[in-house]
């Protein structure tokens, strides 16, 4: 028994450090002084002070977080609304709904970034960073849906009927009991919206429109020009947003359930 | 029950959501099925002009093989996660509650973290300077670098890197459920550790393993980024495929047959999936 405990332990840990591994090489190398081969010549910031000095990242930085902040922010309307309309619903027209709204968490990225591309041209909008933001509201309008809908599933259906017993109107309801309750999961899952769309490249790159670079789509234009340490120091800062939004938005919604 | 109803919010709420995600995801889709009907024009664009010349195009020997190695890598990426993933879901599931959501924030975090820089990293790893090369030419395992980067093991490599969580997550809701008085029954009984694995574990983990599979599968048969900075010209999947069509060569027709050709994996995979009796639900795995 304890041979294979120690066995499954060992390709545990395997696994984590095959899923970590790449990002601790990332964020080594933008540091290392060497501009071109792997081996380490000493510790440097160069690579980040160049970064600084680049107009045009900043631009795309802080595109980026300006369709970040408005497509979480509608998503976060629209899939909360739909989390608490879709309780009303029947259990049937609930699940078709559950696995319909999964669709598109699954379809390859690359799907729904052509299909908006052309639907886009279709009803001839030009594209810019509008249609960006239409582009992930798409997918974080799910996103949302999913993460928030868990939660509401598990609280006490007691509570909202002693409200409205209680002469509670729906509003105050949903202010006073509803969306407190929610609030981990809201929170939360705005989070994943937002590192979801901070970080989205596929769906971006086919909606985008010339002047609406973001940091992804900047990232990926540097990898395509060839590997510099810039790019190195450049996805460290991004990976390593990503990942504190990220770590707190799992903590968030951990620590209250 | 009078006044049930009362305390629910109201259903129109669902609408401005509904109504979202059917003006911008479902209607979208139809435009890609009409115009992969429709005639390419002269400079790019579209005629509205009935053929089905988009799909008899696509018999050519090049899409084809661009399809069946698509089809391959998502096999082998499947098959890949399964075997890495299989022993790492069942390890957390059966460490104590705690340590649990340690281990699956560890899986979740990269799981959401940027892709395209996730898989740019492996650039740095594999390339003819990179991390594997100047490790061992330094130790003579090598005298000349090794070509890793731009190959179809890169491609797989990255692939399985990515999607990896995928498949953890849905086995680990599997695993997670399985009653281990079952597996100390079985071993009471003097089953062996392979007729544990093979008649009480397998059978149910096996949602899980479906779950996962498809989880995987789906997105990497339409894998664009991966293949796009891993692979060489010759590693190319249908992503890449539908972004050659539409931004390259600005075939829209054509590249809307090409998605439709992924659309349709996708369908049979999952309706095989809804019918396929007993499932674990989609939205239980990505909480």
């Amino acid at each position: 028994m304890r041979r294979r405990w120690s066995w499954l332990c060992c390709a545990t840990w395997t696994t984590i450090l095959f899923l970590y591994l790449p990002i601790g090489v990332l964020i080594l190398f933008s540091f290392n002084a060497s501009r071109l081969s792997a081996s380490w010549q000493g510790f440097t910031f160069d690579w980040y002070r160049l970064l600084a000095n680049d107009r045009s990242l900043i631009t795309a930085a802080l595109n980026s977080c300006f369709i970040a902040v408005v497509s979480t922010g509608l998503a976060l309307c629209l899939g909360v609304s739909g989390v608490l309309g879709l309780e009303g619903l029947r259990a049937r027209q609930q699940d078709v709904i559950d696995s319909a709204i999964m669709l598109p968490l699954v379809i390859p990225e690359v799907m729904m970034g052509v299909a908006l591309m052309l639907f886009f041209v279709t009803i001839r909008m030009p594209l810019t960073l509008a249609t960006v933001i239409i582009g992930h509201v798409v997918f974080n309008v799910p996103l949302v849906m999913v993460i928030v809908r868990s939660r509401l599933k598990k609280l006490d259906r007691r509570l909202t009927e002693a409200a409205r017993d209680l002469g509670a109107s729906r509003w105050q309801v949903f202010r006073r009991v509803t969306e407190p309750l929610l609030r981990p999961a809201i929170v939360g899952a705005g989070l994943i919206a937002f590192t979801v769309s901070l970080d989205d490249f596929i769906v971006t790159f086919f909606v985008a429109g010339p002047g609406a670079t973001t940091l992804p789509l900047k990232v990926y234009s540097m990898i395509k020009a060839g590997i510099t340490p810039e790019i190195n120091a450049l996805s460290t800062m991004v990976v390593v947003a990503s990942m504190s939004l990220v770590g707190l938005s799992l903590l968030l919604q951990r620590k209250f359930v | 029950m009078p006044g049930w109803s009362n305390t629910h919010h109201p259903r129109w709420l669902l609408l401005p959501a509904l109504l979202w995600m059917g003006l911008l995801f479902v209607v979208p889709l139809f435009i890609v099925l009409a115009v992969s009907f429709a005639t390419r024009g002269t400079y790019g664009g579209i005629i509205w002009h009935f053929t089905l010349s988009n799909y008899i195009d696509l018999i050519h020997p090049l899409y084809g093989r661009i399809l069946g190695q698509s089809l391959f890598f998502a096999t082998m990426t499947t098959i890949l996660c399964l075997l890495i993933g299989f022993p790492f879901a069942y390890y957390i599931a059966r460490a104590p509650r705690r340590q649990q959501s340690v281990w699956l924030m560890l899986v979740l975090v990269p799981f959401w973290t940027n892709f395209l820089v996730r898989t740019y990293a492996w650039m740095l790893i594999l390339r003819t300077e990179g991390l594997v090369n100047t490790f061992l030419l330094n130790w003579g395992v090598i005298d000349q670098p090794v070509q890793l980067l731009y190959t179809p093991f890169a491609v797989l490599l990255g692939l399985v890197y990515g999607y990896l969580p995928f498949m953890i997550l849905p086995l680990y809701v599997a695993c997670e459920r399985l009653d281990p008085m079952l597996i100390d029954a079985a071993s009471d009984l003097y089953a062996s550790r392979v007729a544990v694995f093979r008649r009480v574990i397998l059978p149910l983990a096996k949602p899980g393993v479906i779950a996962g599979s498809i989880l995987v599968f789906i997105p990497t048969v339409g894998a664009f980024i991966t293949p796009d900075l891993l692979g060489g010209a010759r590693t190319m999947m249908i992503g890449n495929l539908i972004q050659h069509e539409y931004l390259v060569v600005r075939d829209w027709p054509l590249g809307s047959a090409v998605s439709f050709v992924l659309i349709g994996v996708v369908i049979i995979l999952l309706t095989t999936y809804a019918t396929g009796g007993r499932h674990l639900r989609l939205e239980e795995v990505t909480k």
